[in-house]
């Protein structure tokens, strides 16, 4: 595939990995986080830490989109997702998050109208095919996808479709990662930054990081070299004493994020007050709600819905997972308990999940050497 | 698994490995609350349905040996017998159509234990109000099919059911076929240093029928790739006699399903190198989109074969004289750890585990 294997060339691999291996000290133990889940599918899938040496370590942050949602969240959506005048339409992964009760999935075999959709424009679509009923979207993920749920939204309202709804999950990267710099049992070196939320906010809101807590911070594209040349660049700053924000994903980033898409998700979104995190409790002006113009379409005033905030199953240990403070592996339940089949916690549902990328790519010996 | 040295796992992330495969290795069992989609995609819920429910409940051996076709001996003839629903959406797509799959997919049941098909019986439910003339052709092309696979439809019965309790047509199809003396095939014959081979590239089907359904706005001139499997197994047969250890038919869950079954029932492992797996480019293109990993994509028309080491040159080649099977290719290796197990050498140089899904393979999010 044109374009796309030159960025999984093995050489090239192997070729940066040598210098990983060259710039590293001696000794000295390094932790660096991926904020974003697809980072961490990436490596897991790729076997990307194969290519580093063991006292490199990668740690796995909170940036996937189904593992931040909490059960009462999922609740809310299945008391929703019941309604006989509604479709319920979602991506594909939720589908299969644990509520309080059951999954979406086991919603719809008992009867309510669930439909996998692969964008909210193909929710759009069901809402013109069916205008008698009432079409609900699960809107779920960081700055990456809201912009798309803006555009559906705005585009509802131009054609004047007053059947479409959502029920918006949306969130933002930055209060996590300050919450996770706050945090005193996490000690981090630097961090792979988020490449498809900065491909909309830019590389400017993470110069906090640098700034404020003194942290190298390396904007990384999604394929193996990419995560691999980002690792490198980072250790790079740490062995010449610099600390910035750099940008690897040039081909795709602009430093100042993308106006356009900010301008529709500012125009369709407020900040709420505060909002619930899977693990990580509430974190304030974390997550988007309607603004005032589009409230009309928000499905959260126009149907009951519980809202009640329900706690993780005790053994769960998604909050440290998500935070980086254990490996998924250090988890109590993991892989027995909770495995893909039958997952307790988010991180296990989401192939962006650190735990169910463990699971599924990452459940054996691997023999990598010590510099 | 082997003891690690310097910088290898610590002792207790192995000890959280080796509690995760004793809890895996245990016999799965059936406790859903009721039949989701997950159930029917061939990954680890269809195995809980199978291994949980079903099996336990007929307890017949040829049944427990989990082949794709049952074997039995009458008065020393050896027989194989298969049966298969098709409930494809859309009925008719590129390359093919449900009445193709319905003879192809039960005559290649039939192939990949060894058995030479011999009768088909067809099963039709038909729904209320489906157009006669589509009826018509499907049924020309399953006598074309069959007769080009060489069995005969000896049986039959036909169903109708109310509108909107069936998908236009469901099929379902059985066949009886002959063991061929050849064949000693069993999936618990596998050893370490056996070859893996796959009989041409892979995920054709399962990515042609993902856009005829047009739900994602995708093209490409994808066929499905639905054929006779017999001619293959010949030429194995032929070629490698009893080097050839088995042969599953890479259907539902695709090529790393099948190896996921194989390393089960033989409690060895396998390493297939990902760089060597041929797929096409409009496959490879369209998965890469959807964030589908096209070893889990449905093949109807190839098969994998493991090999012992000293037969699988001429395997290979035996298999690339056939028709359709010139990318025939050798992918990977038997080896002894971990057990159980598939793993993949990346074309990036790294290592991973290839496990079955859980449910459907889902279009990632972002």
């Amino acid at each position: 595939m044109k374009y796309v294997d030159e960025f999984r060339n093995a050489g090239l691999g192997k070729a940066l990995s040598a210098q990983v291996v060259a710039i590293v000290e001696p000794g000295r133990h390094y932790k660096i986080m991926e904020v974003c889940g697809g980072h961490t599918h990436t490596i897991y899938k790729y076997g990307v830490d194969d290519l580093l040496p063991a006292n490199v370590e990668l740690v796995h942050g909170p940036g996937c989109p189904v593992c931040v949602i909490p059960m009462g969240r999922v609740d809310d959506a299945i008391a929703v997702a019941r309604r006989p005048e509604v479709i319920f339409t979602c991506f594909g992964d939720m589908l299969r998050v644990p509520g309080s009760a059951g999954t979406l999935l086991e919603a719809k075999a008992g009867g309510a109208d669930v439909r996998m959709v692969y964008s909210p424009l193909d929710a759009l679509r069901i809402a013109r095919q069916n205008p008698d009923r009432d079409v609900v979207f699960f809107a779920i993920g960081f700055e990456t996808t809201a912009p798309s749920t803006a555009l559906t939204l705005m585009r509802a309202r131009a054609e004047g479709i007053a059947n479409f709804f959502c029920f918006c999950n949306h969130v933002t990267i930055v209060p996590p990662l300050r919450a996770l710099l706050e945090s005193p049992d996490l000690r981090l070196d630097g961090f792979v930054g988020p490449g498809h939320v900065s491909t909309v906010v830019g590389a400017r809101p993470f110069e906090f990081i640098p700034k404020d807590y003194g942290k190298p911070v390396v904007i990384s594209g999604f394929e193996p070299l990419d995560v691999l040349q980002s690792v490198y660049m980072i250790l790079q700053q740490l062995a010449e004493g610099r600390c910035e924000v750099e940008n690897q994903y040039t081909r795709v980033v602009p430093y100042d994020g993308n106006p356009k898409a900010l301008q529709a998700v500012g125009e369709v979104f407020e900040l709420r007050p505060h909002f619930e995190w899977r693990g990580l409790g509430f974190i304030s002006q974390s997550g988007l709600r309607l603004s005032p113009a589009y409230r009309d379409l928000d499905a959260e005033l126009r149907y009951p819905v519980p809202g009640l905030r329900v706690a993780d199953p005790k053994a769960c240990q998604c909050g440290e997972v998500l935070k980086g403070v254990i490996k998924p592996w250090e988890c109590k339940v993991f892989g027995t308990a909770c495995t893909p089949e039958r997952p307790i916690g988010t991180c296990m549902v989401s192939s962006e999940g650190a735990c169910a990328a463990y699971y599924n790519y990452g459940r054996f010996a691997r023999e990598r050497e010590l510099v | 698994m082997t003891a690690l040295g310097h910088g290898a796992l610590d002792a207790r992330e192995q000890a959280v490995l080796g509690r995760i495969e004793t809890a895996r290795a245990r016999p799965i069992r059936f406790h859903d609350g009721q039949i989701t989609m997950a159930h029917g995609a061939g990954g680890k819920a269809t195995r809980s349905l199978i291994e949980g429910l079903l099996v336990p409940a007929f307890g017949s051996s040829a049944l427990s040996a989990l082949a794709d076709a049952g074997s039995l001996a009458v008065e020393n003839l050896g027989l194989a017998l298969t049966t298969d629903t098709f409930v494809v959406k859309p009925l008719r797509f590129p390359g093919g159509s449900i009445g193709e799959l319905a003879v192809n997919g039960t005559v290649n049941d039939l192939a990949v234990v060894g058995a030479r098909p011999l009768a088909l019986a067809l099963a039709l439910v038909l729904e209320e109000g489906l157009d006669a003339d589509l009826l018509r052709e499907e049924i020309e092309t399953i006598a074309r099919t069959a007769r080009a696979a060489g069995v005969e439809i000896i049986t039959g019965d036909t169903k109708v059911v109310e509108r909107g309790h069936a998908d236009g047509m469901y099929v379902c199809t059985t066949g009886l076929g002959r063991l061929d003396p050849r064949a000693t095939l069993s999936p618990s014959g596998l050893r370490p240093g056996d070859r893996i081979l796959v009989s041409g590239p892979i995920g054709e089907h399962g990515t042609a029928i993902m856009l005829a359904r047009g739900e994602f706005e995708l093209d490409g001139e994808i066929e499905s790739d639905t054929r006779s499997l017999w001619p293959v197994v010949e030429a194995l047969l032929d070629a490698a006699g009893p080097g050839l250890r088995c042969l599953r038919d890479a259907t539902r869950g695709g090529v790393a399903s099948v190896l996921n079954e194989l390393a089960r029932a033989s409690a060895v492992a396998m390493l297939v190198r990902e760089s060597a797996v041929p797929i096409p480019p409009a496959v490879a293109g369209a998965c890469e989109i959807l964030g589908i990993d096209p070893m889990y994509v449905a093949n109807e028309g190839k098969l994998v074969a493991v090999v012992g080491p000293e037969s699988s040159a001429d395997a290979l080649s035996a298999l690339r004289a056939v028709p359709g099977c010139e990318a025939a290719a050798e992918i990977g290796e038997v080896k002894t750890d971990p057990s159980g197990m598939v793993l993949v050498e990346t074309a990036f140089g790294g290592k991973r585990v290839m496990d079955l899904l859980v449910g459907d393979p889902l279009p990632r999010i972002c």
